[in-house]
């Protein structure tokens, strides 16, 4: 295979845990009201094959704030309507001078296809059920924000996970850290298999049994668009897995509540728990953007 | 031109294994007149041959029959023509291929089974041509099997698109039954493989790719053998076997009295699917490769007979079709120049599965699968077609200098032990190393 082009960030399984540090503490030192002109004269493409409100715009005002030119890409209203492949575009986009790329795809893998045959960095906004590792830094940096560290909490994860890249990318970034992580979620929504995924998970299907003791609960969305035909009684799901004030009572006092968005209320959550004191549901749409100014500084060797 | 007008050919020297006829001793052969003229120990054969090849040091083995090859002509001349796909035949060994009816048309005509045996086509290597079992194989009428019989079709299979229906199966079965024609079945129950690019398990879960379960491809196994026993004279033939729950059934087919055979690609007797690696489509073909325990099995079976021949499912794609989004990529690889070195290496050499059962499941195993008299045996007065190779040569493939039109394999620049050294068809060397 061809080599990744140097700055790109395609998940969190295969990052170190130093080179995650040292993103997550420079993402600290990014203040979004005040923003230092660390891309100024750069070009960043925002290539969106998928829906996005928070990824796509948090990326854009990152890119923005720091003096970087953007452009958005999206598949309805370009050539890929009209069957142009994943890689000609890219070839375009880098032909018309894009210094960076951000993509957003329907298809598992495809940010590595595009950075294993361009020399910019490309940035993975989610890539079908892979991962969408800048989800979970910001969600690592919103859980360090409340905590001291992530080493020992106890994480549960409940809901279709299956689906989820973002799921993989948090248990992978949390498992790095020494989180001690509890899968929970019906079978059709968390296979066995689930648990090969790192060390150390655990797989439960009582939402009571994930959510006792626990110091974060990470709720994911039902994935309708991602089901493909699978059955799933939408009453008995919620109630088994929906988080409610009830069950959050499980958790300790001081639990956080986090969702990547969208949040449907009164489906995987009450409207209360997303509300709640404990919700830092808002907040990680919020820390995206330092966050993800501190990737694309990084990416573009503009850290400083 | 002298060559090919030679019509006698003296192979001199080498080491005959002829599973078929439980030879495997240091004999002369000699080939005339698009037959085996005689066969003897070494120096007895009297009077000359226009050419001779000197064998010392080398294997001669009936030429090797491929049951599995898309050869992609009518159609799809883009990926390979008949043309291309036998010459690479000929590089891997193989004297014989049956090639797959899933052309654009369909192979569901008798006129287009006779269209691919033509001389037109320039094949430098036996094409037997397997035909639809349906029209156009969308499962639903048969087609007209003794006239596709009488035109040179081998068997009849539905390859890639897999008869679900249990009704046409069963008239599939009952219908080839009464001509003795056998029938091929990919068995994968595709109600439970939509939108799967790759086998289910810890792979595909970390790749986030959605997984085919080894009982989509067991169900249809464990149904069809149940059909054929329905059926004197039935003949059912399993492709590409992937999975050890598939191979229970195959054995209880065999333990009863029904005439169920089957075949095992090399890629998954050799890979499984963690080798995907990091979304490589070089490793995506269907059946796709499974787990180490699926592996095991079919090693397994490959020793212990169970397993009747070795089939490439050579399955060329151009680079639009495969250098793309893992999920969108086409299924299939090629493989019909690294077959035998990596059955060499991995059967033998690391399983030491004898030289001759290898043999056996390149030559007389795929002839007893679809009839053909005369050949996967060097007994005198079978057909010219020998496989000469060295089973100590070590060599690198190199996919750049396939002679396939297409590239899309996993094994470049794998290194192997065992080459074919020449590929003789009809008393001809088609292909000299």
């Amino acid at each position: 295979m061809n080599r990744i082009a140097r700055g790109s960030l395609l998940g969190i399984e295969h990052m170190e845990v130093a080179e995650i540090v040292g993103l997550l503490r420079l993402a600290r030192r990014m203040n979004p009201l005040k923003p230092r002109p660390l891309l100024r004269g750069k070009r960043v493409l925002l290539l969106f094959y998928e829906a996005s409100t928070r990824t796509r715009s948090s990326f854009e005002i990152a890119a923005k704030s720091m003096g970087a030119m953007t452009t958005l890409v999206l598949s309805s209203g370009s050539s890929i309507e009209k069957g142009e492949s994943l890689l000609d575009t890219a070839y375009t986009l880098r032909a018309v001078g894009a210094d960076l790329i951000v993509v957003r795809h329907p298809h598992a893998g495809a940010p590595l296809l595009m950075a294993t045959h361009l020399d910019i960095p490309v940035l993975n906004a989610g890539d079908g059920m892979h991962e969408h590792p800048t989800q979970a830094l910001l969600d690592a940096y919103t859980i360090l924000r409340h905590k001291k560290s992530i080493k020992g909490l106890q994480v549960a994860i409940v809901g279709d996970i299956y689906h989820s890249r973002v799921a993989r990318s948090a248990i992978h970034l949390l498992s790095k850290f020494g989180a001690r992580i509890t899968l929970c979620g019906p079978p059709e929504f968390l296979p066995e298999v689930a648990t090969s995924l790192a060390p150390g998970l655990h797989i439960t299907r009582t939402a009571e049994d994930a959510i006792r003791g626990g110091d974060v609960i990470m709720v994911l969305r039902v994935q309708k668009e991602r089901l493909a035909g699978m059955k799933i009684r939408l009453q008995d799901y919620i109630a088994r897995y929906q988080m409610t004030m009830t069950r959050l009572k499980l958790a300790k006092r001081d639990a956080l509540v986090m969702h990547p968005g969208p949040i449907i209320r009164g489906l995987e959550l009450t409207w209360e728990v997303a509300d709640c004191p404990q919700s830092v549901i808002v907040e990680e749409v919020r820390n995206g953007v330092p966050v993800r100014m501190a990737i694309l500084a990084k990416a573009l060797g503009r850290a400083r | 031109m002298a060559r090919d007008k030679s019509n006698s050919l003296l192979i001199r020297g080498g080491r005959v294994i002829d599973p078929a006829a439980k030879i495997d001793a240091l004999m002369d052969v000699l080939l005339r007149d698009g037959r085996i003229a005689e066969i003897s120990p070494p120096n007895k054969i009297r009077g000359g041959a226009d050419e001779k090849f000197d064998a010392r040091g080398l294997i001669v083995a009936p030429g090797f029959i491929d049951l599995h090859v898309h050869l992609r002509e009518p159609g799809q001349a883009y990926k390979e023509t008949i043309a291309t796909g036998t010459a690479a035949a000929a590089a891997g060994g193989f004297t014989s291929v049956c090639c797959m009816p899933n052309t654009h048309p369909v192979l569901d005509s008798s006129e287009w089974i006779a269209w691919a045996q033509q001389p037109e086509r320039g094949a430098v290597v036996n094409v037997f041509p397997v035909a639809a079992a349906t029209h156009a194989s969308k499962g639903a009428a048969l087609t007209d099997f003794r006239g596709l019989q009488r035109a040179g079709a081998v068997a009849v299979t539905d390859d890639g698109r897999p008869i679900l229906s249990e009704d046409i199966m069963r008239e599939t079965l009952r219908v080839a039954a009464e001509i003795n024609l056998p029938v091929i079945q990919h068995a994968e129950d595709t109600r439970m493989t939509e939108n799967c690019s790759m086998n289910d398990g810890p792979t595909a879960f970390r790749l986030g790719l959605r997984g085919m379960k080894a009982a989509a491809e067991a169900s249809i196994v464990e149904r069809d053998v149940q059909l054929a026993q329905q059926f004197t004279g039935a003949r059912l033939h399993v492709a590409h076997l992937s999975t050890a729950d598939a191979l229970k059934a195959v054995r209880r087919g065999k333990r009863g009295r029904t005439r169920v055979t089957c075949e095992v690609t090399p890629h998954h007797f050799t890979l499984i699917d963690e080798n995907v690696g990091e979304y490589d489509t070089n490793f995506k073909m269907n059946p796709p490769l499974r787990s180490i325990s699926d592996r095991e099995a079919l090693l397994v079976a490959l020793a212990d007979g169970t397993v009747d021949a070795i089939a490439t499912d050579h399955a060329p794609h151009a680079p639009h079709e495969k250098i793309i989004e893992f999920e969108r990529a086409l299924f299939g690889i090629t493989g019909l120049e690294t077959a035998l070195g990596i059955a060499i290496t991995r059967l033998h050499r690391e399983q030491k599965i004898p030289l001759a059962r290898i043999v056996e499941l390149f030559t007389a195993g795929p002839a007893r699968v679809v009839d053909l008299r005369g050949r996967g045996t060097l007994v005198r007065g079978s057909y010219a077609d020998a496989t000469i190779f060295d089973p100590k040569k070590r060599w690198t493939f190199d996919a750049s200098k396939s002679l396939s039109k297409s590239h899309n394999t996993p094994f470049n620049g794998w290194q192997l032990t065992g080459k074919v050294v020449a590929t003789i068809v009809g008393g001809v060397i088609q292909y000299r190393a």
